[in-house]
């Protein structure tokens, strides 16, 4: 997995509370059989008009915002379908980090599986950055190792689980992490209970 | 004495493979339901890895998020779709995973499948590729949906490393009010709290009135605990709980059943047990519900109107219901009553057991779907729809000029043919009323069974209490 340390770049601003992985990426995209390709497919409906055309309004059609590479999302993103395909499509489209007050669940852990960096800000810093990222010209720093958010005179901190903060920093694949306790699972799977169903 | 546990605690526990300070701890899991939708890249990532199925005897997997429900025997026509079928069919063959095709009359809607055939027991941990997994909750496992990169996971590990969710108990006491079902009640609970008020825990729902619902009741409730942000939702396993699981396939039997029924028995939390949060309210609080903007918590009882946004203290909450009520195209003040209906969506995992057929029917009564409606029931499972024409429900539903559909999760997200066009308005018993959730431009409002069959009826929401 790709590791996370400093992200710095442009933000792009969309303050919509409670944005659900239904607008992250509609179904008619969740077809394929690979991870690949997804960018186009961001935020469709927001960024296509009944046509397929582009609506130029929508902020991440907005040649000033083309090379953003953090989202500053209205409250509790993320919410719904535990499409990956969401993650997948961010990631495509060039983006390194999330920010939001809160995260779907589903989503939280998805972002983790593939060094997308969800941030957890509180509302007043949530809205501070949202007013900055207005402004295409305003850059972000965000510094996972200090667990600090910096764009011009304003700096914030968040939080992170400890030990998601060092899968990320090292960019450890969490399925060799597991194969590594086998004995345990080993000896688990030897005691469990015979009354737990299983097939064939 | 030891500490009173709360069943998460309980279940949590017994699956806790290893335990380390600092880290999350990996959890064993006891069953994982596969389909087509989220499982073809994990396959590959398997592949790619050169690692093997683990535990294909603890996998089930099936088609059901994008195949058509009507027309199969001409084979899905959607290439796209048609691909991700061959994939699982494929890869389920490869492992050696026991895979229920497009063809099986055991095919159904995952989380439908699984109860049906014994395989979702008290106890147990679960997990699938898919949101609505927390469904399985209503028989006290303990349910989570994932992501496919964790289904790439526990296929190559059987494990899932996790962080314990805080507990909240949702305690909802009292009997259920004349033409109040399950799904009001979640409904109900999801506006009390918020659509992330259960946000980093494990629901358990409480009280006399989730105790008197059926297991297809309590799946409903569980089923939409993710829309309320939560990671899991469970009710504590009882009588109504062993009847339904009694002689099902994959149940235990003889002295394996005494086993593990003084097991399962062990499981509800103590007296005494300690919870996060606790939530408690009241059963006559709720009424037949009709969500009128385009997340689960906007709803009204169908006697009531359409809120003015100015009526939300919170900034958030009243853009929120300013951009709803523009999607909806709905103004502020009109009775729901009122709202003509267009199309009518009866199915989903949330409701399309066979329990919420014989509700819907019994609704008919000899009437007739409105001339400008088109409504449809797709039955949760081929078991499901067998079953509802042993007892002759399709019958009723035809001649009452329903389309009477095979078995999928159709327009619950419309990844199918099943589509609403741009404005058209429908009365759904799905879960999510997201924008363009239904197809885009779609406009959802989600309904109970029999909620659905009324407005089908009318034409317009109706008040199933003045039907009942």
């Amino acid at each position: 997995m790709k590791a996370v340390n400093i992200i710095e770049g442009q933000m792009a601003p969309l303050p919509r509370a409670n944005i659900d992985t239904d607008q992250v990426i509609p179904k008619q995209f969740l077809k394929g059989v690979t991870r690949t390709g997804l960018g186009p497919s961001l935020f469709y409906n927001w960024a296509h008009d009944e046509e397929g055309e582009l609506e130029p309004d929508f902020v991440l059609n907005r040649p000033e915002y083309a090379g953003a590479k953090v989202l500053v999302a209205g409250p509790n993103f993320g919410s719904g379908s535990s499409r990956e395909h969401a993650v997948w499509s961010l990631t495509d489209a060039g983006f390194d980090a999330i920010l939001s007050s809160s995260f779907g669940p589903i989503l939280e852990n998805n972002c983790y599986q593939n060094g997308l960096l969800p941030v957890v800000l509180v509302d007043e810093d949530l809205e501070r950055f949202t007013a900055l990222a207005a402004d295409p010209a305003n850059t972000v720093t965000i510094d996972l190792p200090t667990q600090r958010i910096t764009s011009g005179e304003y700096t914030a901190s968040f939080d992170i689980d400890a030990h998601v903060k060092d899968r990320l920093i090292n960019g450890w694949d969490q399925i060799d992490m597991t194969l590594q306790s086998e004995d345990d699972i080993a000896t688990y799977e030897s005691a469990r209970p015979g009354h737990r169903p299983v097939i064939g | 004495m030891k500490q009173p546990q709360t069943m998460l605690d309980k279940v949590w526990d017994e699956h806790v493979v290893r335990s380390a300070p600092g880290e999350p701890d990996l959890l064993y899991v006891d069953m994982h339901l596969i389909h087509e939708v989220t499982s073809p890249q994990a396959f590959e990532g398997l592949a790619i890895s050169g690692r093997p199925v683990r535990r294909p005897d603890l996998s089930i997997a099936t088609v059901d998020h994008g195949i058509p429900t009507v027309g199969r025997e001409l084979g899905i026509s959607d290439p796209l779709s048609r691909l991700q079928a061959e994939a699982i069919e494929r890869n389920c063959a490869e492992h050696g995973i026991l895979f229920f095709g497009v063809n099986d009359i055991r095919q159904g809607i995952v989380h439908i499948i699984g109860p049906e055939h014994g395989l979702t027991q008290p106890g147990m941990f679960i997990v699938c590729g898919d949101s609505h997994t927390s469904t399985h909750g209503a028989f006290g496992a303990l349910a989570i949906g994932i992501g496919t990169s964790e289904v790439e996971h526990v296929l190559a590990t059987q494990t899932l490393p996790r962080s314990k969710p805080g507990s909240l108990a949702i305690t909802v006491d009292g009997d259920l009010p004349l033409g109040v079902t399950a799904k009001d009640l979640i409904l109900g609970i999801i506006r009390e709290i918020g659509v992330n008020g259960g946000y980093g825990t494990a629901i358990e729902y409480r009280g006399t009135a989730v105790e008197s619902l059926s297991m297809e009741g309590r799946m409903t409730v569980c089923n939409m605990s993710i829309e309320a942000g939560a990671t899991a939702g469970f009710i504590a396993p009882d009588a109504t709980t062993y009847e339904y699981m009694e002689g099902r396939e994959y149940a235990p039997s003889g002295a394996q059943w005494d086993g593990a029924l003084a097991y399962w028995e062990s499981l509800p939390s103590d007296t005494g047990a300690e919870f996060d949060r606790e939530v408690v309210m009241d059963a006559s609080e709720l009424a037949p519900f009709v969500s009128w903007g385009t997340n689960p918590s906007q709803i009204v009882e169908v006697t009531g109107t359409i809120p003015s946004p100015d009526s939300f203290a919170d900034p958030l909450e009243r853009d929120s219901a300013i951009r709803a009520l523009e999607y909806m195209d709905l103004e502020a003040g009109t009775a729901m009553s009122a709202i003509p209906i267009d199309r009518v969506f009866f199915g989903s995992c949330t409701n399309a057991r066979i329990e919420d057929l014989r509700a819907g029917a019994e609704v008919i009564q000899g009437r007739t779907v409105h001339p400008d409606v088109e409504a449809m029931i797709v039955p949760g499972s081929g078991l499901v729809k067998m079953q509802a024409e042993e007892e002759g429900l399709d019958r009723i539903y035809k001649e009452a000029g329903f389309e009477w559909r095979d078995a999928g999760c159709s327009m619950c997200l419309a990844m199918n043919e099943d589509v609403l066009s741009p404005g058209e308005r429908c009365a759904s018993t799905s879960n999510r009323n997201f924008e363009g959730r239904q197809g885009r431009g779609g406009l959802t409002h989600l309904v109970s069974p029999q909620m659905a069959v009324a407005a089908a009826l009318a034409g317009h929401f109706t008040d199933i209490r003045d039907l009942q």
